[in-house]
C-alpha cells in the first residue's frame, strides 16, 4: 500500500480531528456514523486493507474540492444515469460537496456558449489539477464530424482537456474501447463502424482509467476517484487501462451459479424447469466466463448481489469486454479463458496401493527363509546319508572283491 | 512290468502330534479367522489387491502356482498307465495324494478370492456359461478334474475301511476315471496359460506368446515329477523310511527330456518374436526373468549327469529348484510382468498383506498336514518292514 | 508291458488324435470382430473440454454412484482414478510451466476416461459367466452383477483398465460406464454428453461420430469450425423405435427432443489421430487429442483384438470338444489296455 504515512489513523480522527469532523459533518449533513460508513465501503470496494477508511475520511474532509471536468460524446448517458442511482454517497453530495463537478452537459444548469466558457474557465484556473472524465465513443470517420459540441469536434475536445488533466478518466464501455457504437455491422463489406467510434485511450495515444460496463457499477467508478482524491493517484491498473480491484477477476469466477456450471446443471430454454431453478446460463450463451467484471459480486441498484443480468435469468452479455460485448452474438457460447483446475485434479499416472508393510515383508521373508532353510538341512541330510550309503557300497564291494580274491 | 521288491501300500502309523502337525494347526486356525474377516467385510479388508491389481497371491499361488505344484499326480499317472512304466507304481498314490490335495485347495481357494462367490454356480449353468472364456474351461477342467481324483484316490480309502466289493466294482472302470485324469490336466494346466492371452500388452513381452498353453503344459508336466522327487525325498527324510532313487533315478532322468523340450521351446519362441533382447534391460523384470531361467537351467547342471541322479540330495534339490521356476513363470507373468492400463494408470504397487500371506500359508499347512494325516493312517505309501523309531 | 514298443505306441496314438484335433478345428481361427452397424458412443474432443467435470458429477448422479474422497477433508467428490463407485473421470496432463491448454510441451490437456466399449471386447471374451455382455446391435458393453462371480478377470483383461471390482464391500460388483443403457428406454442418452457444456462429449452413433472427428481434423488450428453438442443428430434414427425393452414395455421412439446446441468456435490444434478407429479393432468411443495420445493415458494398441487371439487359441484347442475327445479316446484306449482291475489293490502284489 502506497504511502503508509499518508494514510490518516482513525485514532487521529477522534482525538484530534474533532473540530474537522464535525465541519465535515456540517457540510456534507451526514452524521458522523455514517460518513464514516460511506468511507468505509469506498475503502472495501477498492479492495484496501482495514485502516485505509481512515485515510479516505481525511482525503475527504479537506476543504479543496477537487474539478472534475466530465465530457459526453456518442453515448446514451446510461453512465451518468447509473452514477444518479448511487446511494453512498448520492450523487447530490457527491457533486456539492466531495468533488466540484464543473462541467457535465446532463447535470449542470448552464447551456450554450456559457457553459463551454465555464469549462474554459474551470479547466484555467485548475490547470494541471483538474480530473477529465469522458463518457461516450468518440467518432473518427471524416475527422470527426459525426460528434460536434459548441461546433468543436469530440476528438478535438477531448485532446483539449486532456492535456492539462491531472487524470483522464474513461467511464463506460462507449469511451473505454468504443463500446456499442464501435460494432461492426453485419453487412457483407463493412470493416469499421459507420462512424469509425474508438474509445478514448485510442484518441489520446496514451493510457487513461477506463472502467467499463454498460452501464458500469457507479461504485466502481466513485471508488476509483475516491483512491485519486485520497493517494493523489489512480489505484492499480490493468493492460487495459481497468482498475484491478474490480476488473482482475472473470464473473464466471465468482458467479452465484457457478456451483451448476460445475455440476453440469444448465438451463436449455428461457422458462424450462433448469431456468425456473436458476441454474446455469452457460449453454443460453453466457459470457461470464470470458468477461471481467464484479457484477457477480457487487450487484445493481445497492440490493446486494444477485441484482445483475444472471441473477434475474439472462445471460451475461459480455458488456465491458471489447470483443466479446456487442460484437458476439447473445447467445454464443463463450470462450472459457480461465481454465485453471483445482489442485485435486487427478493426474494421468496416480500412484495407488499399498506397498509392503513391515509385518507383510517379515512374514514372505520369514516364509522363504524357513523354507530355504529346511530345503538346506534336508538336502544336506540327504546328502550325509547318501554319502554314508556310498561308503557303505563301496567297502562292500571291496570287501567282497577282497574275499573273492582271497577265495 | 518290472517286479521290483514293491511292497504293497499300508499306513506308515505312528504319532500325529509333533511340532510339524502343530505348527500347520496354528497356521490353519489364524487363516480360518482370517477367512472369516474376509467374508464379513469384503477382500479389500484383509488382502493388498487393488484396482490396478485385482489378481493377488491367492490367485497367483495359491491356485496357479499351487495347482502346477498338483501336478505329480497326473505326470506318474501318465507313465505308469499311458507309458506302460509299471516300476513307478508305488509312487502313484503317494502323487496322487497330494495332487489331491492340491487341486482341492487350488478349488476352495478360487471360492474365498471371488467377489461375488454365492454366484458361482453360474460358471455351470448352461444360461451363463461363455465357451470362449478361457476362465470357463478353467473351472470347469479342473471342478471335473478334482471330482476323478477323489475318485482315482478312494480305492485308498475304500481299503482302509474295508469296503471290498465296492473296490472291486470301481476297479472295473478305473481305466476311464484314469484317462480322464490325463486329458484334464492337460486342458486347465496349458489354459492357465492362455489365461494370460486376452491380457494382450499388459503382460511383458517376456512373457506374453501365443505359445503359452504349451509353454504352461510343459512345465506342468515337468514340475508334476519334481514334485514327486520333492515329495518323495522330503517323506523319506521325514518317517525316517528308505529312499525310493531307485524309482527317483530313472523318473529325473524323464523329467530332464520335458526340461529340455520346454527350454528349447521357451528361448526359441523369445528369439522368433524377438523379445530376447529385453532380457538384457536392466529392470526388475530381466532379474525375475533370469532367475526363472537359472532356477530351469540349474537341474540340468545338478542331475545332467548318471552319477549325480543317484544321489537324493541333488534329487530333491533339483526338484526343489524346478519347482521354483515353473512357479516364477507363473508369478512372473500373472504379477511382475503384469500392468494394469500400460500408458495410464501405471501407478499402482501390489504387496500381499500379512493376512493374505497368511492365508496362503494357512492353506499349504492344510496340505501338509492332510499329507501326514492320510499317508500315516491310510494306505499310501509301500509298507517298510524296517522302520526306526518315531 | 513296460517294452519301448509300448512306450512309443502310446506316444504315437496320443499324438495322432492331437493333430487331428488339430486339423479338424483350425479352420475356427476367429477374426477381430468390427463394431456393429447400428453401434452407439461418444466422441471425446480433449481441444473443446475444459475441465469442469460436469460429466462426472452428472455420471455420479446417473448410475447413483457415492462420492469418493481422496483429500483429507471429505467434502468434494475426488477421485483419483474410476473405480467400482466412479464410472467416468476427467484426468489432467500436466508438463512444465503449464501454460497453453492442448499444448505438449509446457501445457496441460485433459483427458475423459471411461469405458471405450470396443467392438471386440477383451472384458466380453474373458467373462466366464457372461456377465460381461455385448449387445448385438447398439454395441453396447453391459455388465450383470446377478451372474457376475467376481473373480475379475474382466479388470485384468481389458487393456484400458476400466472394470473395477467394489473392494471394501463383501458384496462388492464391478462397476464401469454402460452408456447410460438404463436411461435409453426413457429416450435419454449418456449424461456425460448431455449436460457437457462445450460439447466436448458427444453422443451418437459412432459411424456418424466418426465422419464428424474426421470433418474436425479436416479443420485447420483458429479456423472457425461448427460444433455440436449433446447428441448427434443422424438421418434415420430408427434405432429402439419400438423395440422391447426387455421389462414389457416398449422402447421409446428415438431419443427426447431437445434444441439443437450447436455453435460455432474457432477449431483446436489436433493431432491427426481418431484414436479408438482402429485400436484393438475399433472403439466405440472415440477421442481427439491435441496432446500425444499415450501421453495422456491411452494405451497403445495394435489394429488385432487379444480377445481374437485368445480365442483363436481356443477354438483351435478345443473347439466343438473334438481334440479333446480324441485325446480322451485314446488315452481311454491305451489305459484300458495297461490297468488291470485289481491293479490298486494291496493285498495283491502291486504291478
Amino acid at each position: 500500500m502506497e504511502g503508509r504515512a499518508d494514510m490518516g489513523n482513525m485514532n487521529d480522527i477522534f482525538d484530534t480531528g474533532r473540530q474537522a469532523l464535525q465541519e465535515v459533518e456540517q457540510r456534507l449533513e451526514m452524521p458522523r456514523r455514517e460518513f464514516l460508513q460511506f468511507c468505509a465501503t469506498l475503502a472495501v470496494t477498492m479492495g484496501l486493507p482495514s485502516g485505509a477508511e481512515a485515510a479516505v475520511a481525511k482525503a475527504i474532509e479537506s476543504a479543496k474540492r477537487p474539478s472534475v471536468i466530465w465530457l459526453h460524446f456518442q453515448e446514451c448517458t446510461g453512465c451518468s444515469e447509473s452514477l444518479l442511482r448511487a446511494e453512498h454517497p448520492t450523487l447530490e453530495k457527491l457533486i456539492l460537496d466531495v468533488i466540484s463537478l464543473d462541467y457535465h452537459e446532463t447535470l449542470m444548469a448552464a447551456a450554450g456558449h456559457q457553459a463551454e466558457a465555464a469549462r474554459k474557465a474551470a479547466m484555467k484556473a485548475n490547470k494541471g489539477k483538474y480530473v477529465l472524465v469522458v463518457e461516450g465513443a468518440i467518432p473518427t470517420k471524416q475527422n470527426g464530424i459525426y460528434c460536434k459540441i459548441g461546433g468543436q469536434t469530440a476528438i478535438d475536445m477531448v485532446k483539449e482537456c486532456a492535456a492539462d488533466a491531472a487524470a483522464v478518466i474513461a467511464i463506460g464501455s462507449c469511451a473505454s474501447w468504443g463500446g456499442m457504437p464501435s460494432t461492426i455491422p453485419s453487412i457483407s463489406g463493412a470493416d469499421s463502424s459507420p462512424t469509425g467510434s474508438a474509445g478514448v485511450a485510442e484518441i489520446l495515444g496514451k493510457p487513461v482509467m477506463t472502467i467499463p460496463g454498460c452501464p458500469p457499477n457507479p461504485y466502481n467508478f466513485l471508488a476509483a476517484v475516491v483512491h485519486f482524491l485520497t493517494f493523489g493517484k489512480l489505484p492499480e491498473l490493468d493492460k487495459l487501462g481497468r482498475p484491478k480491484f474490480a476488473y482482475s477477476r472473470l464473473i464466471h469466477e465468482n458467479c452465484e451459479r457457478r456451483a451448476h456450471f460445475d455440476a453440469g446443471r444448465f438451463a436449455m430454454e428461457f422458462g424450462d424447469t433448469g431456468h425456473r431453478q436458476g441454474y446455469c446460463l452457460y449453454k443460453l450463451g453466457c459470457k461470464g466466463p470470458e468477461t471481467y467484471a464484479n457484477c457477480s459480486t457487487l450487484g445493481f441498484g445497492d440490493a446486494g448481489e444477485n441484482n445483475w443480468p444472471v441473477g434475474c435469468g439472462h445471460p451475461c452479455i459480455g458488456c465491458t469486454e471489447k470483443g466479446v460485448g456487442f460484437t458476439k452474438p447473445i447467445h454464443q457460447v463463450a470462450k472459457m479463458l480461465n481454465v485453471t483446475p483445482p489442485l485435486q485434479y487427478p493426474r494421468i499416472v496416480e500412484e495407488q496401493g499399498k506397498a509392503a508393510s513391515f509385518a507383510s515383508a517379515a512374514a514372505v521373508a520369514a516364509v522363504a527363509g524357513a523354507a530355504a532353510g529346511a530345503a538346506i538341512m534336508i538336502t544336506r541330510n540327504l546328502g550325509l546319508s547318501h554319502a554314508a550309503e556310498e561308503a557303505e557300497r563301496a567297502k562292500d564291494a571291496g570287501k567282497s572283491g577282497a574275499d573273492k580274491a582271497g577265495a | 512290468m518290472a517286479n521290483k521288491n514293491h511292497a504293497a501300500p499300508a499306513p506308515v502309523g505312528g504319532n500325529l502330534v509333533n511340532v510339524v502337525t502343530l505348527t500347520c494347526g496354528v497356521l490353519i486356525a489364524l487363516m480360518l479367522a482370517i477367512l472369516v474377516v474376509r467374508f464379513l467385510f469384503g477382500l479389500g479388508a484383509v488382502t493388498g489387491i487393488n484396482d490396478g491389481y485385482p489378481w493377488g497371491i491367492w490367485v497367483v499361488v495359491d491356485v496357479v502356482i499351487g495347482s502346477a505344484f498338483a501336478c505329480g499326480g497326473f505326470s506318474v499317472a501318465m507313465l505308469v498307465y499311458i507309458f506302460n512304466k509299471g516300476e513307478y507304481h508305488p509312487l502313484v498314490r503317494p502323487a496322487l495324494l497330494a495332487s489331491l490335495f492340491g487341486y482341492t485347495l487350488a478349488a476352495a481357494g478360487v471360492i474365498f478370492d471371488l467377489g461375488r462367490w454365492w454366484n458361482v454356480w453360474n460358471m455351470f449353468w448352461p444360461g451363463s456359461i461363455n465357451p470362449n472364456s478361457v476362465m470357463f474351461e478353467v473351472a470347469v477342467c479342473i471342478t471335473l478334474y478334482v471330482i476323478v481324483m477323489w475318485i482315482e484316490f478312494s480305492p485308498a480309502f475304500l481299503e482302509q475301511l474295508g469296503k471290498n466289493d465296492a473296490r472291486r466294482k470301481l476297479g472295473r472302470v478305473m481305466f476311464f476315471v484314469i484317462a480322464l485324469g490325463t486329458v484334464l490336466p492337460m486342458m486347465h494346466q496349458s489354459s492357465l496359460g492362455t489365461l494370460l492371452v486376452v491380457m494382450g500388452v499388459q503382460i511383458h513381452p517376456l512373457w506374453q506368446t501365443p505359445l503359452l498353453p504349451l509353454l504352461y503344459l510343459l512345465t506342468a508336466i515337468t514340475m508334476g515329477y519334481a514334485v514327486v522327487l520333492f515329495e518323495s525325498c522330503l517323506t523319506s527324510s521325514a518317517y525316517r523310511r528308505r529312499l525310493e532313487t531307485h524309482m527317483l533315478t530313472p523318473l529325473a532322468k524323464i523329467m530332464l527330456g520335458f526340461l529340455v523340450v520346454f527350454l528349447v521351446v521357451r528361448l526359441g519362441d523369445l528369439v522368433v518374436r524377438g523379445t530376447l533382447p529385453k532380457a538384457f534391460v536392466p529392470s526388475v523384470e530381466a532379474l525375475m526373468f533370469w532367475l526363472e531361467i537359472a532356477s530351469f537351467v540349474a537341474p540340468l547342471i545338478l542331475i545332467g549327469a548318471e552319477s549325480n541322479r543317484r544321489n537324493p540330495a541333488r534329487l530333491f534339490l533339483a526338484g526343489i529348484l524346478l519347482m521354483l521356476g515353473g512357479a516364477l513363470l507363473r508369478l512372473n507373468g500373472f504379477l511382475i510382468g503384469y500392468e494394469t492400463n500400460v500408458d495410464g494408470a501405471g501407478g499402482f504397487t501390489y504387496f500381499p498383506t500379512l493376512a493374505e500371506v497368511l492365508v496362503t500359508a494357512g492353506m499349504f499347512a492344510v496340505e501338509v498336514l492332510g499329507y501326514i494325516i492320510i499317508t500315516r493312517r491310510f494306505p499310501v505309501l509301500p509298507r517298510e518292514d524296517v522302520q526306526a523309531a518315531h | 508291458m513296460g517294452t519301448r514298443r509300448d512306450f512309443l505306441k502310446g506316444v504315437l496314438v496320443s499324438g495322432a488324435a492331437a493333430s487331428a484335433g488339430v486339423v479338424a478345428t483350425s479352420t475356427l481361427a476367429r477374426e477381430t470382430r468390427p463394431r456393429p452397424p447400428e453401434a452407439l458412443g461418444l466422441l471425446y474432443d480433449a481441444t473443446l473440454c475444459v475441465g469442469c467435470k460436469a460429466c462426472v458429477a452428472a455420471c455420479k448422479e446417473s448410475n447413483s454412484n457415492p462420492p469418493e474422497f481422496s483429500t483429507v477433508d471429505h467434502l468434494w467428490d475426488t477421485p483419483l482414478d474410476t473405480s467400482g463407485y466412479t464410472f467416468n473421470i476427467i484426468k489432467m496432463y500436466r508438463n512444465g510451466t503449464m501454460e497453453a491448454k492442448d499444448q505438449e510441451v509446457n501445457g496441460f490437456a485433459f483427458m475423459k476416461t471411461s469405458c471405450m466399449h470396443c467392438g471386440d471386447p477383451s472384458c466380453v471374451s474373458a467373462c466366464p459367466v457372461s456377465a460381461m455382455t455385448k449387445d448385438p446391435e447398439t454395441g453396447v458393453v453391459g455388465y450383470n452383477p446377478d451372474k457376475c462371480i467376481g473373480c475379475r478377470y474382466c479388470v485384468a483383461a481389458c487393456p484400458f483398465g476400466i472394470p473395477k471390482y467394489q473392494y471394501d464391500s463383501p458384496t462388492g460388483r464391478i462397476g464401469k460406464c454402460e452408456l447410460c443403457r438404463h436411461r435409453h428406454k426413457d429416450g435419454r442418452y449418456s449424461a456425460c454428453a448431455e449436460v457437457c457444456p462445450t460439447g466436448a462429449t458427444l453422443f451418437g452413433r459412432t459411424e456418424d461420430l466418426l465422419a464428424e472427428a474426421k470433418r474436425r481434423l479436416a479443420h485447420k488450428p483458429g479456423q472457425p469450425m461448427k460444433i455440436p453438442r449433446g447428441r448427434l443428430r443422424h438421418g434415420q434414427e430408427k434405432l429402439l423405435a419400438g423395440k422391447d425393452d426387455g421389462k414389457g414395455a416398449k422402447m421409446r421412439h428415438g431419443w427426447r427432443d431437445e434444441p439443437d446446441q450447436t455453435y460455432e468456435a474457432p477449431a483446436g490444434k489436433y493431432l491427426q489421430h481418431v484414436y479408438g478407429e482402429k485400436e484393438y479393432g475399433g472403439t466405440q468411443v472415440l477421442k481427439l487429442s491435441g496432446v500425444n495420445f499415450q501421453k495422456v493415458g491411452m494405451p497403445d494398441l495394435p489394429p488385432d483384438a487379444a480377445a481374437a487371439m485368445s480365442e483363436t487359441i481356443q477354438h483351435t484347442l478345443y473347439g466343438n470338444l473334438v481334440m479333446p475327445f480324441a485325446v480322451l479316446g485314446a488315452m481311454t484306449y491305451v489305459a484300458k489296455r495297461n490297468v488291470k482291475p485289481d491293479d490298486d489293490s494291496s493285498d495283491k502284489g502291486g504291478n
